[in-house]
């Protein structure tokens, strides 16, 4: 019943102190950006770790392929575009 | 040009990549078995510590002093956020937290059966920080390097925080232990109570568990349950001594030759039937859950629409 | 009697720390019931965050109230009887749904928030000191509350309507807030604590403008309740410290 009406993920940035960059630190769970930085700052800094921090919507971010591309590893699927068999052409065809 | 991707070819290299020590990402192919495990520990970890909440919550109202009201409070909220952050490591798998939660409370995922146990006295607060986050923390530092990666870094955050656990609970309990005859009373019958669950925690022996194989070669398990519960014992009866409480053991000895202390039989019945639904607490404690994911439909439901109308007012303006 | 630092007496000095201590522990409290019942985890951790920095808000305050007569934090949360508390009515109401709790939050921390600032500059400086820190706390826990209130208003049909309901509720409690007691009065006289009525204004204003943004109606009724501050309190104090204090009663004199 619940599962398509989980509020969105968010992605959680943290500047651990002055003269740090902001590092990802984990994700939770927002209605909206409001309520999303203060679920962070009760999440992820209730030990004092932390002076500034950043939520971006998870869907907004965008993943560049996976550093491995050994054996083990597929090329990944969101371009398969990228990749000839992607297109039909006729069987009979040389291309 | 299809390459080696046969089932066969991929998860040898799968194997290969894990006995390299490379951890896996939520991007990499893994084999189907390993996803689903995957989901199925993380998921069962992560209602531990949302379900684990409720034998201490018990005692917050009735803390004895407001220092310890302070401390359970805090102890109880930091379990609220290890379910969190183990419920996001589960997501990279794709499965939501709102589906789990489902599968938790309609009884098709598990939770660790130690919690299926009542909280008689204020006592329990003290046994369940000695010995059942003792064991939880023996089973997650060994967790920390895990093969799969989400996992493994929320183990890390995880074992950072349970520092103060143990500790606090084995400081509440050295206070009654020297405190008035009741206090030490109370304190040794929480110790007699909690002692032998908190060994089952490490779950069936070696020689029944029969995922534990695949689940080793994986690296998703890097220590045995029997190991485990070794560790644990070893580390444990010292501290008990420290403590003035006794183990509820008479077989409990230290074994020169193993190097180890022996201790005597697990009643793995009592396991079973507790795991089995018929513990103490196992209906109260999925009730309780129900209820709160029940009764705060609303109030989701209601941020959810209060945020459908911002963003269609934004693009209106 | 004795003056203290700035001029005031030890007694007024405990009544004034005594009132606001006992405001922070019994909101906490209740705050603390939530437990493992919130709408959702993440809202879990809110309302520990904030028990927790309420509940220490009330030792700290507690602590400087019980030092006249030598009586520590413990001894005056678990040995006094309901009609020795201090607390205002509205912060003993119980929970209700996650509306009615809200509508408490955003109620008392816009008033304590204003209250700290008072205070923080004020002439007595423990109570400033204790002011200062709490009062970065109290304006975390408005913007908390704020936000749901607003949520809640406009989200759906059924969350509007239980907003209206809590409100109704809670309203009649919220005259106590600002009805001094003789203590109180001879506190700001000294410069140690604001005068109440400074701040019905800003306080009023605040909870105005979050309602018409919240699309919620102040009710009508006028808010006459009051008597927490004097001991008079309604009947669900007592059963919360029964339950607060059974089990330290029960060992008078161990410790824990
Ligand atoms: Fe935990
Ligand atoms: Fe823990």
């Amino acid at each position: 019943m619940s599962h398509s009406e989980d509020w969105p993920l968010w992605e959680v940035f943290l500047r651990g102190r002055r003269g740090l960059s902001h590092q990802h630190v984990g994700s939770l769970h927002a209605p909206d950006p409001e309520l999303a930085l203060q679920n962070a700052r009760d999440l992820y800094t209730r030990r004092g770790e932390g002076v500034s921090i950043w939520v971006v919507r998870s869907t907004e971010v965008h993943a560049s392929d996976p550093d491995d591309q050994g054996p083990l590893f597929d090329p990944p699927s969101d371009k398969a575009y990228r990749h000839p068999t992607f297109y039909k052409v006729p069987e009979d065809l040389q291309l | 040009m299809p390459p080696t991707n046969s089932d066969e070819s991929r998860d040898l290299a799968f194997q290969e990549a894990i006995d390299a020590d490379r951890t896996v990402e939520p991007r990499d192919w893994m084999p189907e078995r390993y996803r689903s495990t995957m989901v199925r520990q993380i998921a069962q970890h992560a209602h531990s510590e949302i379900i684990g909440m409720q034998p201490e919550g018990n005692w917050i109202t009735r803390a004895p002093s407001l220092r310890r009201k302070a401390i359970l409070l805090a102890k109880v909220q930091d379990e609220a956020g290890h379910g969190l952050y183990l419920y996001a490591a589960a997501e990279t798998l794709g499965v939501g937290r709102g589906e789990l939660t489902e599968l938790l409370i309609t009884g098709r995922q598990k939770y660790s059966s130690i919690f299926n146990y009542p909280t008689l006295t204020w006592a329990d607060v003290g046994a369940i920080g000695w010995l059942v986050d003792g064991a939880a923390i023996t089973n997650q530092l060994a967790l920390t390097k895990t093969s799969y990666g989400p996992y493994a870094r929320a183990m890390v955050r995880i074992c950072r925080e349970e520092s103060f656990h143990q500790r606090q609970g084995f400081e509440l309990l050295a206070e009654l232990s020297r405190g008035t005859r009741a206090q030490h009373e109370m304190a040794q019958d929480a110790v007699n109570r909690w002692w032998w669950p908190a060994l089952m925690m490490f779950g069936p022996p070696d020689s029944e568990s029969p995922n534990t194989a695949q689940s080793m070669a994986w690296k998703i398990k890097r220590v045995s349950n029997d190991d485990l519960r070794q560790r644990f014992v070893d580390m444990t009866v010292p501290q008990s001594r420290a403590l003035g409480l006794d183990l509820p053991d008479s077989q409990l000895r230290w074994n020169e030759a193993r190097g180890h202390y022996d201790f005597g039989p697990i009643d793995w019945e009592e396991f079973r039937q507790v795991v089995g639904g018929h513990g103490a607490c196992n209906a109260q404690r999925i009730a309780v859950r129900r209820a709160a994911d029940e009764g705060g439909a609303w109030v989701r439901e209601a941020a959810r629409a209060w945020e459908v109308r911002q963003q269609s007012r934004t693009s209106a303006a | 009697m004795t003056a203290g630092v700035a001029g005031l007496s030890v007694v007024d000095l405990r009544e004034v720390a005594l009132g606001l201590g006992d405001d922070c522990l019994v909101l906490s409290h209740r705050l603390a019931e939530w437990t493992t019942h919130a709408p959702e985890l993440e809202e879990e951790m809110a309302l520990a965050n904030l028990a927790l920095d309420l509940l220490g808000q009330a030792r700290s305050l507690l602590t400087l109230a019980g030092e006249a007569d030598g009586r520590d934090e413990d001894q005056l949360a678990y040995w006094r009887d309901d009609r020795d508390f201090r607390n205002l009515l509205l912060l003993e109401q119980p929970n209700g749904d996650f509306a009615v709790t809200m509508t408490r939050q955003v109620l008392f921390s816009t008033f304590q928030e204003l209250l700290y600032r008072g205070m923080a500059a004020g002439t007595e400086p423990r109570l400033a000191a204790i002011a200062a820190k709490g009062v970065m706390e109290a304006r975390y826990h408005v913007e908390h509350a704020r936000l749901w209130v607003q949520r809640l208003g406009r989200g759906t049909e059924e969350s509007h309507r239980r907003m209206g309901q809590a409100l109704d509720l809670l309203w009649p409690y919220t005259q106590e807030l600002f009805k001094p007691t003789e203590s109180w009065s001879r506190a700001a006289d000294q410069g140690a604590v604001p005068p109440l009525s400074s701040i019905e204004e800003p306080w009023r204003h605040s909870i105005e403008s979050l309602m018409v943004d919240s699309g919620l109606e102040i009710p009508g009724f006028p808010a006459w309740q009051s008597g927490g501050r004097l001991g008079r309190h309604s009947e669900h104090l007592g059963h919360l410290l029964a339950e607060m204090q059974h089990l330290h009663r029960s060992h008078p004199n161990a410790s824990w």
